[in-house]
């Protein structure tokens, strides 16, 4: 009996431990967020300052960083972006699609080598060639543009297969086989059968390749140089916090940061599900 | 998608190519004979007349290319170009003029290009004399000779896999394959920021570079040991770290008796659903010497002085683990959350009646039982870390910057490094050779473990 109660105290103990526990660590993890939106709405000028809380909040950084396009453009920079993502999104899933279905449900000659192939390309660090592939496109006459930020980012997406293909390989051959003795050709049950079957595979990697051009500033630098026209909005905020630019720009960044941050936090809520089922297959199957 | 065809036959299973042509060669009549050197004359007299012409076509395109520029291309390989950008003395009108020299930059690159052109025609040639011998043996036996049409609709069904990675390939090929080569040749040459075209050659030098790279004398080596054991000693930490912390992360929310499951895991998953630059970037400038940390622990009374957080080696070092461990840390929870509830109950059950604590429970049961589970994940994020660019870039830039290593900082890994050589000094070469180095630690790692798992044996086993 009294070991009971004891124990009982000690699991009350525990358990308010761990409560306990978790709300600090939410703070930390929260805090810097809670920063720079107190930041974006701070009225004091400049960079740095020697006190934390500001002495007074205003909502000008917000407008001036759309209206002022002395130095920066940060409208045309978010139109930029979402163009880019829109366009090098379709792209990418498109191609995605055709190859991992291609590596997971046809049956060709050589195709565990083309997989290799895949993974080996895959490992080698994605910018070792970015300065040849400027070169490649200042060849093609197309750098500092907008359509050369499209090619790059969806060109290489046919390699991020893996995903997509766990994803197919789990679909029930059965319906494929009985689509294709109905008289159907293979188009026609890509197409019609696996493809209705596949809605998660398909948010998720639209989503993700939509992502890509938002978060990417490696690219995306190197190919604009310094026409700062046509940046994307993850290079633009990089730009603002150098040295130049910190102490003019520092409270219109936080706002950036911001206003970029909604609609991906958004996107990203939507697609938790999709991003956990898909990495989690991949992740489990060993 | 004629390019498939090729590496078909490279990847080593099937029918040796060369045996084929030989029997192409031996099997077929006058016209297919005469396929060997003109492309599609096969197909043309045997009623494939449009596939005939466009093999006709690619072939006529190809000499054209190669008379106009594939011969002087490839005709550089060997020495990348011997004329200098120089000034010569013009006597007429007595002033010196630049002239132009050669681009070793671009020559390479149009080799490259060559290369890829003759490989993609060789692709080509060699579906031309198979088609050729195809449609031979059709008509000898009388059969059906599809036409044009037939052949395109058959891209739809039998040929799907064709019709499907195509354009994908031909990506891949121009902005993938064609720049890796590309790097990859580049770093047996000298082109560092003393040989930088157009103002000079570069030239082949062999495995100099590696040598440099690996010679703990060197000024390049004396910096990429350091910065290599760094590497690994980030992966090491930032690997299990946030898989060991964002597990227990886990457990605490999934406990039973844990309140607002949903709330905490809301902002955890907030804290990952923010842009990781914008919460990198913010967290540099919250961790500077004046920034808001250092000011709010200083109002706290906690601290006199500023700490250096991403001003001293080594406390950036542990800085940009720790940071590392606030952004990877949900994802971890997020990701073994699923996988955790499914380690079978009565492996606990039975623990908790031989009396074992919490921590005896995660450390005999949990932990063997989810390393077991999620190896390839683990490996995944492992190479992941190796090739973690953002969180140091973003952070420290790879900062605070030593005298003692060549254009690199205390907390450059070896990715930040390469990309240093390449932005600011131009050393493309030594670049490149970081680059390999990194492939081949990501592809030893991986590549062993990969072809281990199950999900690449019995790939079969799911549908």
């Amino acid at each position: 009996m009294k070991k009971e109660r004891s124990m009982k105290k000690k699991q009350t103990a525990s358990n308010a431990l761990v409560h306990v526990i978790l709300a600090l660590l939410s703070c930390i993890w929260i805090f810097p967020i809670l920063w720079i939106i107190m930041t974006s709405f701070r009225g004091d000028p400049g960079s740095y300052q020697p006190y934390f809380w500001p002495k007074s909040f205003t909502f000008d950084n917000y407008t001036e960083l759309f209206t002022d396009v002395r130095q920066f453009f940060f409208l045309r920079w978010f139109g930029n972006t979402f163009f880019v993502a829109v366009c090098s999104c379709l792209l990418s899933t498109f191609y995605v699609l055709c190859v991992s279905y291609s590596f997971s449900r046809l049956r060709f000659h050589g195709r565990k080598g083309f997989m290799n192939v895949g993974l080996i390309l895959n490992m080698f660090p994605g910018f070792m060639s970015m300065i040849a592939v400027y070169y490649i496109l200042k060849g093609i006459g197309i750098t500092q543009s907008l359509i050369a930020l499209i090619l790059v980012y969806s060109s290489g997406a046919g390699l991020q297969y893996h995903i997509a293909k766990g994803f197919f390989d789990t679909v029930p051959k059965a319906l494929d086989e009985s689509a294709l003795l109905d008289g159907a050709n293979k188009w026609q049950v890509f197409t019609k059968i696996t493809m209705p079957l596949s809605q998660p595979i398909i948010v998720y990697t639209v989503l993700t390749s939509f992502l890509a051009p938002w978060l990417d500033f490696i690219f995306a630098k190197v190919i604009m140089g310094d026409n700062y026209k046509n940046y994307t909005v993850a290079i633009g905020l990089w730009t603002m916090l150098q040295k130049e630019y910190v102490n003019m720009w520092y409270t219109r960044f936080a706002a950036g940061a911001v206003v970029v941050s909604i609609p991906i936090a958004i996107l990203f809520v939507v697609m938790q599900k999709y991003y956990v089922e898909g990495i989690a297959s991949g992740a489990v199957k060993g | 998608m004629k390019i498939m065809k090729k590496k078909k036959g490279n990847s080593g299973t099937g029918k040796n190519v060369f045996r084929e042509i030989g029997e192409i060669f031996r099997d077929g009549d006058v016209l297919t004979k005469l396929s060997f050197a003109l492309l599609g004359v096969s197909n043309l007299f045997r009623r494939q007349v449009i596939k005939g012409l466009l093999y006709f076509t690619m072939e006529l395109g190809f000499i054209f290319y190669m008379i106009m520029f594939g011969v002087t291309a490839l005709s550089h390989l060997d020495n990348l170009g011997d004329q200098k950008q120089g000034m010569v003395f013009d006597e007429a009108r007595g002033i010196y003029v630049k002239t132009q020299g050669q681009n070793s930059m671009l020559l390479l690159l149009a080799a490259v290009v060559g290369i890829f052109i003759i490989v993609v025609f060789a692709v080509i040639w060699f579906s031309n004399i198979r088609s050729a011998i195809r449609v031979q043996k059709l008509k000898e036996q009388g059969k059906h000779i599809p036409n044009f049409r037939e052949d395109i609709r058959s891209y739809a069904d039998a040929k799907l896999h064709k019709a499907l990675l195509a354009v994908p390939f031909l990506g891949i090929l121009m902005f993938n394959v064609l720049p890796l080569v590309f790097m990859i040749l580049i770093a047996f040459t000298n082109f560092d920021k003393t040989h930088q075209p157009p103002g000079n050659l570069f030239t082949w030098v062999g495995l100099a570079n590696f040598k440099t790279m690996l010679n703990a004398g060197s000024t390049i080596g004396r910096t990429f040991w350091p910065i290599l054991i760094w590497t690994i000693v980030w992966a090491v930490f930032a690997t299990f770290l946030n898989y060991i912390l964002g597990m227990i992360l886990a457990i605490m929310i999934n406990r039973k008796e844990t309140r607002f499951k949903r709330f905490w895991r809301t902002i955890f998953v907030m804290s990952i659903a923010v842009p990781q630059f914008v919460s990198l970037l913010v967290m540099r400038s919250m961790l500077q010497e004046s920034g808001a940390v250092n000011v709010l622990l200083q109002e706290l009374g906690l601290i006199d002085s500023s700490l250096p957080f991403l001003s001293s080696g080594l406390w950036a070092k542990v800085t940009v683990i720790i940071v590392n461990i606030w952004v990877g840390v949900p994802y971890t929870m997020l990701i073994t959350t699923g996988i955790l509830q499914n380690i079978p109950a009565d492996l606990y059950e039975a623990a908790r009646v031989d009396g074992a604590n919490p921590y005896q429970m995660f450390v005999k049961i949990t932990l063997p039982y989810m390393f077991f589970i999620t190896t390839p994940y683990l490996i995944t994020q492992f190479v992941g870390n190796i090739n973690n660019f953002n969180v140091i870039f973003l952070l420290t830039g790879g900062g605070p910057n030593t005298l003692k290593f060549y254009q690199a900082g205390h907390t450059d890994l070896l990715v930040t490094w390469l990309y240093k050589l390449t932005v600011n000094s131009f050393d493309y070469s030594y670049a490149a050779v970081i680059g390999i180095i990194v492939f081949i630690i990501s592809a030893v790692l991986s590549l062993i473990t990969y072809r281990n798992t199950k999900s690449y044996k019995n790939e079969e086993d799911y549908q």
